[in-house]
Formats: C-alpha cells, sequence, structure tokens
C-alpha cells in the first residue's frame, strides 16, 4: 500500500500533467504584512512559496483565519507582496490580469443586474459588443443550468443558484487562472456536493489551472490533483500532497474510495496539529 | 446534472382550491375593515372639529373649523385669492420648491460622491461640514432676502441649502458603504475606472440617495414656504403670511391643506420613481401563510 507522503515543490507535477513545463503560478518566498488599523503589524504569510502547473487543480487547505485568501489576493493582484515574488506565467504580477478569473467566498453578484447582465459583466467591461456578450452569457447560463432565470435579481434566487451565477460570470472570461476562495462554504452539503460535481465539470472543458482555497479537507481531496496545507497563520506550506485519484472524479462516491480515505488520514494527520495551534490561539484571545 | 429544470412551485396549480379562496377572502375582508376605520376616523376628526366649535366649547375664531376652512378653499378658487388666482400662488410655491429640490440634489450628489471618493479632501473639509450642518439653516432665510430679493431666488437658495444637506451626507455614504467584494469582483472581471463607478459604486449608492429625496422634497416646500414668509411678491407661504396677520384662521389652515396636498402628490411622486431604479430589490411584501 502507497501512502501519500509531503513532497517538495520541484517533484510535485501532477500526474495526469504529463507535458509539465513551466509553472503558471509561482510565488517564492513572499511574505506579506498588513498595518492594522490600530497601527499594528499582522503577518498574514510568510515565506511562502508554492506553484502551480499549467492545467492543475490545487488546493491550499489550513486553519480558519490562516492567511489563505491573502495567498489569492496575491495571485489575482488585488494586493501587492510584501517580500518575495509573485510569478503569473512567468511574469511578475503588475496589476489585475485579464486572464485571471476569481470566485469570492461571499456573494459577489452585482444586486442590481438581473442573471442575465451580471453574467454578461465581464464581456461588456472588456468592450465587448453587446449582441455577442449578451449571447456568451445565455449560453453559460444555460450550462451551469440557469437557463429560465435570465431576468431574475439575484435576491429572487437561492443560494446556490446564486453560486452558479458568480461561477458563469467568472468562467465567460474563459479564465487561464481560476482562483476560488471558499467557493461553496456557505451552502448546504447536498448543494454543495453538487456544485462541486459542476464545478469538476465545468472545468474539464477549460483546461485551467485552478488554485482552491477552502478549510474542508473532504473537498479539498475531492476536487485538486495537489493539495497544500498551510500552517496557522502566518502561513507557510507545511507539505503538499498528490492526490493520485482517477478522474473524471464523482464527489459524493470518491470519499469512499479506500484511497481517499488513506490520504485523508495522512494529510490530517499533518492539519490537526495546525488546527489546534489556530483554536489554542483563538481560544486565548477571547480570554 | 441540472437540478433546477426539475419541477418548480408554480406548475402545481393551486388557485382554484378552498384554502386559497378562504386566505383571499380574509385578505379582503381585513382591508375592508382597515379602510372603514381610516373613514371613520377622519369622520371623527372633523365632525368633533366641526361640533366643539358649533357649540362653543372651541373659539373657531383662533382653531377654524372645517366648514369655514371649506368655504375658504371655495373663495379661493372661484373667486381668487389677494395676490391673484389661486392656481398662481400654487405654481410659484410649486416652482420654488422643484428648483431648489432638483439643484440641491445635484449639488449634493456631486459633492457627496466627490467627497465619498476621496479620503483626503474628506478629511480636509469634514469638520467645517460639520459645522455648517449643524447651524439651523432656516436662519439663513432673511440673508436671502436681503441678498436675492423677494423674488423666486431667494426661496430657491433657502431649499438648496435645506436638501443638499441631507442629500450630500447620504451620497456620501452610500458610497463609502459600497461593498468591497463587489468592488474586488468588478475589478476581476475587468471593469476600467469609470465602469467601477457607474455600474458598481453608483448604483450601490443610490440606496441610499433615493432614500434621501423622500424627506428632500418635504424639506425644499419647506425652504420655500419659510423664504415666502420672510418676503415674498406670491406664492402659498405668503398667504398664510396675510391670512395670519388679517387673523384670518380659515385662510392659514386652507393653505395647509394645499401644501398637505401638494406634499402627497410629490411624495407619490418620488415613490413611483424609487420603485422604477430600485427595481431589484427585495419588496418587503409579506407572503401570506394560508
Amino acid at each position: 500500500m502507497n501512502t501519500a507522503r509531503p513532497t517538495t515543490n520541484s517533484s510535485s507535477l501532477p500526474q495526469n500533467q504529463a507535458s509539465g513545463g513551466e509553472p503558471v503560478i509561482e510565488l517564492r518566498n513572499v511574505t506579506k504584512r498588513f498595518l492594522t488599523p490600530a497601527g499594528q503589524v499582522y503577518t498574514a504569510l510568510r515565506d511562502l512559496t508554492l506553484s502551480v502547473a499549467p492545467g492543475e487543480f490545487c488546493a491550499v487547505i489550513g486553519p480558519t483565519g490562516c492567511g489563505k485568501s491573502t495567498t489569492l489576493g496575491l495571485i489575482s493582484g488585488l494586493e501587492p507582496p510584501s517580500e518575495g515574488s509573485v510569478q503569473v506565467m512567468g511574469k511578475p504580477v503588475q496589476g489585475i490580469d485579464p486572464r485571471i478569473g476569481y470566485v469570492f467566498q461571499t456573494d459577489a453578484v452585482f444586486p442590481w443586474k438581473n442573471v442575465l447582465n451580471n453574467v454578461a459583466s465581464g464581456p461588456l467591461f472588456r468592450g465587448v459588443p453587446k449582441s455577442e456578450a449578451f449571447a456568451r452569457a445565455r449560453d453559460w447560463i444555460a450550462r451551469v443550468g440557469l437557463a429560465g432565470f435570465e431576468d431574475r435579481y439575484p435576491h429572487q434566487l437561492s443560494g446556490g443558484m446564486r453560486k452558479r451565477v458568480a461561477l458563469a460570470q467568472t468562467f465567460i472570461n474563459e479564465p487561464q487562472i481560476l482562483l476560488m476562495d471558499e467557493p461553496f462554504s456557505a451552502l448546504d452539503v447536498q448543494t454543495r456536493t453538487l456544485m462541486e460535481d459542476e464545478l469538476l465539470h465545468l472545468w474539464s472543458s477549460l483546461s485551467a489551472s485552478v488554485v482552491f482555497v477552502t478549510h474542508d479537507l473532504e473537498e479539498a481531496i475531492s476536487l485538486a490533483d495537489r493539495v497544500c496545507v498551510l500552517t496557522a497563520g502566518p502561513a507557510t506550506v507545511k507539505g503538499i500532497y498528490t492526490i493520485d485519484l482517477p478522474r473524471p472524479r464523482k464527489v459524493a462516491e470518491i470519499r469512499f474510495d479506500p484511497r481517499f480515505v488513506q490520504l485523508y488520514h495522512d494529510i490530517w494527520e499533518d492539519l490537526r496539529d495546525e488546527v489546534m495551534i489556530s483554536y489554542e490561539r483563538t481560544k486565548q484571545q477571547n480570554q | 446534472m441540472n437540478v433546477l429544470s426539475s419541477k418548480t412551485n408554480e406548475s402545481i396549480d393551486v388557485t382554484g382550491s378552498v384554502e386559497v379562496q378562504a386566505a383571499t377572502i380574509r385578505r379582503r375582508r381585513q382591508r375592508l375593515v382597515v379602510n372603514g376605520l381610516r373613514v371613520l376616523l377622519l369622520v371623527v376628526i372633523i365632525g368633533g372639529w366641526e361640533l366643539t366649535t358649533r357649540i362653543g366649547i372651541v373659539d373657531p375664531f383662533f382653531w377654524s373649523r372645517p366648514s369655514g376652512i371649506w368655504q375658504q378653499l371655495v373663495t379661493w378658487v372661484t373667486h381668487g385669492t389677494a395676490q391673484g388666482p389661486l392656481w398662481a400662488q400654487i405654481a410659484i410655491t410649486l416652482e420654488e420648491t422643484i428648483l431648489g429640490f432638483v439643484i440641491g440634489v445635484a449639488l449634493g450628489i456631486a459633492f457627496g460622491v466627490l467627497l465619498g471618493r476621496n479620503q483626503f479632501l474628506a478629511d480636509i473639509l469634514s469638520p467645517y461640514i460639520k459645522a455648517a450642518n449643524s447651524i439651523p439653516r432656516v436662519t439663513l432665510a432673511p440673508l436671502f432676502a436681503i441678498a436675492l430679493g423677494l423674488g423666486v431666488q431667494s426661496k430657491v437658495a433657502l431649499a438648496v441649502v435645506l436638501v443638499f444637506f441631507i442629500v450630500f451626507f447620504n451620497a456620501f455614504q452610500g458610497v463609502r458603504e459600497v461593498d468591497r467584494n463587489l468592488l474586488a469582483n468588478a475589478r476581476i472581471l475587468g471593469a476600467s475606472r469609470r465602469q467601477l463607478f457607474t455600474e458598481v459604486i453608483l448604483p450601490s449608492a443610490l440606496t441610499w440617495i433615493i432614500a434621501s429625496l423622500h424627506t428632500s422634497f418635504s424639506f425644499a416646500l419647506v425652504g420655500a414656504v419659510v423664504g415666502e414668509f420672510i418676503g415674498a411678491i406670491g406664492g402659498i407661504g405668503l398667504m398664510i403670511q396675510n391670512a395670519g396677520a388679517t387673523f384670518n384662521a380659515n385662510g392659514v389652515f386652507a393653505a395647509m391643506a394645499i401644501l398637505a396636498v401638494v406634499a402627497l402628490l410629490s411624495e407619490a411622486l418620488v415613490s413611483a420613481l424609487e420603485r422604477r431604479l430600485l427595481r431589484w430589490r427585495p419588496n418587503t411584501v409579506n407572503d401570506i401563510t394560508i
């Protein structure tokens, strides 16, 4: 029985990525500090090194509040690093890259736009003619299973449906890099499994590299080619695990696979300590 | 894969069922009771007023009476007022109100958005804005009368000053409260600075701005009327001023009634505008449990 072993960055290209090639995303010794309103320095990331190969699905997991979202902020260009370098497709990140898509944790669809206009936002912002933008939006709305809901406003939709709108809104720009910040954490378990399957399906047709931030280990293993465990904040990489489960996967069923159980067990060994550290800290803060 | 194409709520037809009919009847009956009680309340107030002045408990010389007010309104409509025809007076006050409202709203939005977007400018100006806001602004009325004369301008100026601060603070707050996630999302999707403003910041601030329009219009009306009190050559405020000066309580109340109608009509207009512009907001009408 082969057990999962933490591997180093250089040797961790996923099996299904035979071509390998240049990493699409490369964070080298990145540190990110924030100045809090009280004037204190808060270090979110410390000396973090991580790379993602073309077409790879990489899950980043760590205890709550450890700085996982900050990583995505750096890759997207919304935030610059304090130290170290962030490279996307071989070039340092400068501002927002149009090849990047970002699905946020909270609802970020525009409440004053109906579904059609929400999904068409990206192409319209980027100067695509209206008729073409709407045609593409209709196509994507149908692909995420929302056909017939084009003229609804977000408040008229359920949480899962709003997430579908967010996915369509991101996928319509055909991103080569997809950043996802706990996108399904607010959904109920059943809807969540459905959305995870839907995501894998959409991803397979897009061949984008994905960085998927989550605090749910089951979700990370079911979706990803590689799982990267971060330490409790300030976050740095604790271990990287290759998930050699076959694709296509069915999220609801793969968790009964013996290999899944083995991987879960191994990664949890690593993650548990960090979760405990993080938990002890919040307990101290509250006292 | 597609869970949403399954049977939705609407596909089950229950319109004809007994429960629905009963609920509809219950709702209709409740509405009837509410309307009936409203009419009753009006009758009691108007009738009580009329009665107490008739039997001598209340002196109609000071407190007027409904029949006297009605008489006054009829006289104004048929014979005109002391300053000319009634519609001309309403037109003057409306003109001042609407001009003051429009200019005040435009300035309020412009400055609110400017300072909401520019932290540096906001930091410099905030103590002065707070100071200016703390002054009771109707006290400017005599100043405007001196500087701008007895015509429309002095009333418009007062209305503008009253409206400006309300709209300004709301626009300012609205621009600041824009959801950071929405801004980040729009930027990632490819919005330019201008698009961020027109597509995210402005629609988001509009909720706040429109909420302020309700109070703004009544303040514009206050500005126009108070301006007319101080010195004017026409308008409803002047009519009230004249009526007061000649101990005509009926005239004061009759002019108040006209102002109330004007205010209610404008309120309905603003509400219609609100419904039109904020269609995307969840409506607050509750479902009825059957």
